[in-house]
């Protein structure tokens, strides 16, 4: 009795093993793809809310089923509230694929998380845009790691009722922000300094700040100046898009930075609008990679190829209120749907600065100074809210 | 031969039984292969983690591409104590965790005094189970209620706008308020037991030696009870120094230290940073407990 016990015991801890042997068996140890293989039956993303739409938030949005009949990869998805959620999440190798904005995308290839893409494996990469192909923020050493999933600008939301005149600059959130003391509100980032840059270029011409993310001490103390005076006035920083969402509809926010899914979200007889302000605005341009550590990349790259595919692209760039990657998306979208978020159109385009990791080397060019790079943007970040 | 194998059969107890034996006549080793399992797991889950946690303290992180990079560097505790945001966020902090630890002492010693001495065991009963019932829902599902009552639509709005007041809406006093009902079963709890093991003829004792009520509260039950109020204290001074939940939720734009640490995990990607700040208040929490030993509150714990 005893020996079967003792045998018992052995054959389960056998299974133990092999079921772990099992697991580790993964990965293509992040070298690049020459060839798809089976499908692995599930792939595990990562990216900004809405960008993975299976259904259950609204039956209406849903491009995450069909896929998954197509090719049989079942689709767990995450999402998160600023880049740098998204880059800590990463790192712990759970998730194939990441939709990752251009102050993420350069940190993930520096630190060897994602692998370069073998575009010619997907389909669909023909019919992207050129302008966003090979672009810094997606390439390097000719090495390309991201397709691009849509583009867009980080808006100004107000609430109609309490706001007015209907603001057109940047001004209610930072000089004129004590009209609406308390019930401000700004984007829990430090990404969200260059915002603040962003406004000082017009109105402080004086600072010479020539891009966002390229600024020098001076330039920095300014920017913070700027969001500590904002402070004053900033009843509660979002990161969480819900809780922006629910501060809305409850009016405890009433003005400041968004993206068009949260006005998107919000309740039917809730009295707000967004606009795109005269000084114009941050954005983003994200791309899909693919982890060094991926468990399943056959089924990560086939996401990668249906996501740029222009009816899926549609569906999800319209669902987050951004331009698509394809112009093709544009007969799939709804009416208007390319003119509003000006898809193709360069010149706007060209107007957008997009959210980069800002560096010692500045971004702009000068080689005089040493500019203030993301760790200095940390700190000076948590002491603006102090 | 075979008389030989049978033989040795019989004289050669089993594993389990000489395993037995042996126990049996050593009960220290015994007493030791019984503590082992919870020792490992306090040694292992406890004390290394902090000790991690110190360690890390030390390291540094490339800013870029967001890597740990272990050795020695005291960095971290430069900024934590040269930078004076570390300072008004520890304060606030501290400040924060005494008024909510003071308020729930005061709000829990009237309601446990109700509960031990004056109220019918029926009565008793009903109280102990509402005071029990919020700890049945969860600590988020609480805090997204506050979010609700304090909001500018909310109860609180409603119920003191009439009389001329308004609600405290997301801000540090908002926070305070959710988090002071959030502990307060921790603190009313020991009270109540240690105020259900004072003797009720030591207050009719006290009362017919001619000590007014107020003195008797003082002088006879407040040092028996001093105990369980320590036990309370360190429950929701501890909760409220760690929280950033809370004060995310219903505390506006306001920091606590637990923010910070999170910032520094989940913005900044700056884990040894984080764990710098993480060890402030571990050393207040060990700095109160001292201070409470010393009282000789613990004995009696």
């Amino acid at each position: 009795m005893q020996k079967k016990a003792t045998f018992k015991l052995l054959a389960l801890g056998a299974v133990a093993v092999l079921a772990l042997s099992g697991c580790s068996a993964a990965g293509n140890g992040g070298q690049m793809l020459d060839k798809l293989g089976d499908p692995e039956k599930t792939v595990s993303l990562l990216g900004w809310p809405g960008y993975a739409e299976d259904g259950s938030t609204d039956p209406a949005y849903d491009w995450v089923t069909p896929f998954e009949t197509e090719t049989g990869c079942d689709v767990t998805f995450k999402s998160y509230g600023t880049s740098d959620e998204a880059i800590s999440l990463f790192k712990t190798g759970d998730y194939d694929a990441i939709a990752a904005s251009g102050d993420a995308t350069l940190r993930l290839i520096a630190a060897g998380d994602v692998q370069p893409l073998n575009t010619s494996l997907l389909q669909n990469y023909d019919g992207v845009y050129d302008f966003l192909k090979d672009r810094d923020f997606n390439t390097v050493d000719g090495k390309n790691y991201g397709v691009p999933h849509g583009y867009g600008a980080n808006l100004l939301m107000y609430n109609t009722e309490e706001v007015s005149p209907a603001p057109t600059s940047w001004s209610v959130v930072f000089d004129g922000a004590s009209e609406y003391k308390g019930k401000v509100t700004a984007y829990d980032s430090p990404i969200y300094i260059a915002d603040a840059a962003l406004y000082l270029m017009t109105h402080s011409p004086e600072l010479n700040i020539t891009n966002p993310y390229a600024l020098d001490e001076d330039q920095l103390a300014a920017a913070v100046e700027l969001l500590k005076a904002q402070r004053e006035n900033v009843g509660e920083y979002w990161s969480d898009y819900l809780k922006a969402i629910q501060a809305f509809d409850t009016g405890d926010t009433v003005v400041g930075t968004t993206w068009q899914v949260i006005k998107n979200y919000l309740a039917a007889d809730t009295p707000a609008a967004v606009v795109l302000p005269e000084e114009g605005a941050t954005g983003w341009s994200d791309s899909w990679m693919v982890s060094s550590k991926a468990k399943s990349p056959n089924c990560a790259y086939l996401w990668l190829d249906y996501i740029i595919s222009p009816q899926a692209n549609a569906a999800a760039t319209e669902y987050f209120g951004e331009a698509p990657a394809t112009p093709d998306a544009c007969q799939y979208g709804s009416e208007g749907f390319c003119e509003t978020y000006n898809a193709g159109d360069t010149e706007f385009e060209s107007q957008l600065w997009y959210w980069t990791t800002p560096t010692e080397k500045c971004l702009d060019g000068r080689t005089d100074v040493k500019c203030t790079d993301y760790a200095k943007w940390t700190t000076a970040w948590q002491e603006v809210k102090g | 031969m075979v008389n030989a194998v049978g033989k040795a059969e019989v004289e050669r107890p089993s594993l389990a039984h000489r395993i037995s034996t042996t126990l049996y006549s050593k009960p220290k080793l015994r007493l030791r292969l019984l503590l082992s399992a919870p020792v490992t797991w306090l040694g292992l889950v406890y004390i290394a983690a902090l000790l991690a946690l110190l360690v890390t303290a030390f390291f540094t992180v490339d800013s870029f591409t967001g890597e740990i990079k272990p050795g020695f560097s005291l960095q971290n505790f430069t900024d934590l104590f040269t930078n004076s945001l570390y300072s008004t966020v520890t304060l606030r902090t501290i400040g924060i965790a005494l008024g909510v630890t003071i308020v729930d002492v005061l709000i829990a010693l009237p309601i446990a005094f109700y509960m031990a001495k004056i109220a019918s065991p029926r009565t008793r009963g009903i109280l102990l189970i509402s005071i029990l019932m919020p700890l049945w829902a969860s600590y988020l599902v609480k805090a997204y209620a506050w979010r609700s009552v304090l909001s500018n639509v909310g109860i609180a709005a409603w119920l003191l706008r009439p009389i001329g007041l308004d609600t405290p809406g997301y801000s540090l006093l908002g926070a305070g308020i959710t988090l002071g009902y959030l502990w307060l079963p921790y603190v009313i709890l020991p009270i109540y037991a240690s105020l259900e093991k004072v003797p009720s003829n030591l207050l009719e004792a006290s009362s017919d030696l001619g000590a007014k009520t107020f003195t008797t509260l003082r002088k006879v039950v407040f040092p028996l009870i001093l105990p369980g109020i320590v036990a309370g204290s360190i429950f929701s001074f501890s909760l409220t120094l760690g929280d950033y939940i809370t004060i995310n939720i219903v505390g506006g734009a306001s920091q606590m230290l637990g923010n910070l640490v999170y910032g520094n995990v989940g913005v900044a990607n700056n884990l040894p940073m984080a764990a710098a700040i993480a060890l402030v208040p571990v050393v207040i929490m060990f700095g109160y407990l001292t201070a409470v030993r010393k009282t000789g509150a613990l004995d009696n714990l």
